[in-house]
């Protein structure tokens, strides 16, 4: 079966990685394939989204209206039709 | 480079950071997106509820988009407290600076320049911080 195609939206700063498109798509059927997957058609996507092959701290992914981070993460499995927001955390400190 | 606040939201924000020590204090202003235009308040949870970091809450981080995009609007202002310290960008407030076109304001409520308050803004892009003017205004529009 092939894998489904996920939309996927990206924020502001990450747009000059997709050539400034907001909403794109990729096949895959959890995140860590939906990454690689992205970092292939937008090189150094992935990087903003990993460090040492972990999901990056003060990122924000979402699957439909559910934080990866209590779906497992990067083995955050995938359907038809889910949508993946991505956004970086709006964080500082003194 | 000016930020345009009004008087009520410069008000409210030094409320919120004395009602919220000693934790950090923030919040947003969102307006009409392309305006530039600082219009609706939205203070937000410090969900790391400490004197010395804030973070939004992830679920209220995705929520606060969602209402922007439904409602064609943007972040124009992103504000935050320092309890003990100046009113400028420390490296972690600069290392997660997001928000290409948002003006970053800064209050301080530190009690050596007490009664005094500091409520300075900055645009923060590609890491460099750029101190801007403060003009308060009564009324949108101004």
């Amino acid at each position: 079966m092939p894998a489904p195609t996920i939309e996927v939206r990206i924020p502001t700063i990450l747009r000059p990685y997709t050539n400034n498109e907001k909403v794109v798509s990729a096949e895959a059927t959890n995140l860590s394939e939906l990454i690689t997957a992205l970092d292939k058609n937008f090189v150094g996507l992935g990087d903003r989204l990993l460090e040492n092959g972990e999901l990056r701290r003060f990122i924000n992914i979402y699957i439909n209206d559910e934080d990866v981070r209590f779906m497992g993460s990067l083995d955050a499995t995938l359907k038809a039709g889910d949508s993946v927001t991505i956004l970086p955390a709006v964080a500082g400190g003194c | 480079m000016t930020l345009k606040i009004l008087a009520e939201h410069v008000d409210a924000i030094y409320q919120q950071s004395i009602a919220e020590y000693p934790d950090e204090c923030c919040g947003v202003i969102i307006g009409p997106e392309g305006s530039n235009s600082a219009e609706i308040l939205k203070p937000m949870v410090n969900s790391a509820h400490s004197p010395t970091f804030y973070e939004f809450d992830s679920k209220d981080l995705l929520s606060l988009y969602r209402d922007l995009d439904d409602n064609s609007q943007e972040l124009i202002v992103v504000y935050h407290s320092h309890t003990e310290t100046e009113a400028y960008p420390s490296r972690t407030d600069i290392a997660y600076a997001s928000e290409p076109n948002a003006h970053y304001v800064l209050v301080s409520t530190r009690k050596e320049i007490a009664p005094e308050r500091e409520f300075r803004s900055y645009r923060i892009i590609d890491g460099i911080v750029t101190e801007e003017a403060v003009e308060i205004i009564a009324a949108i529009g101004e």
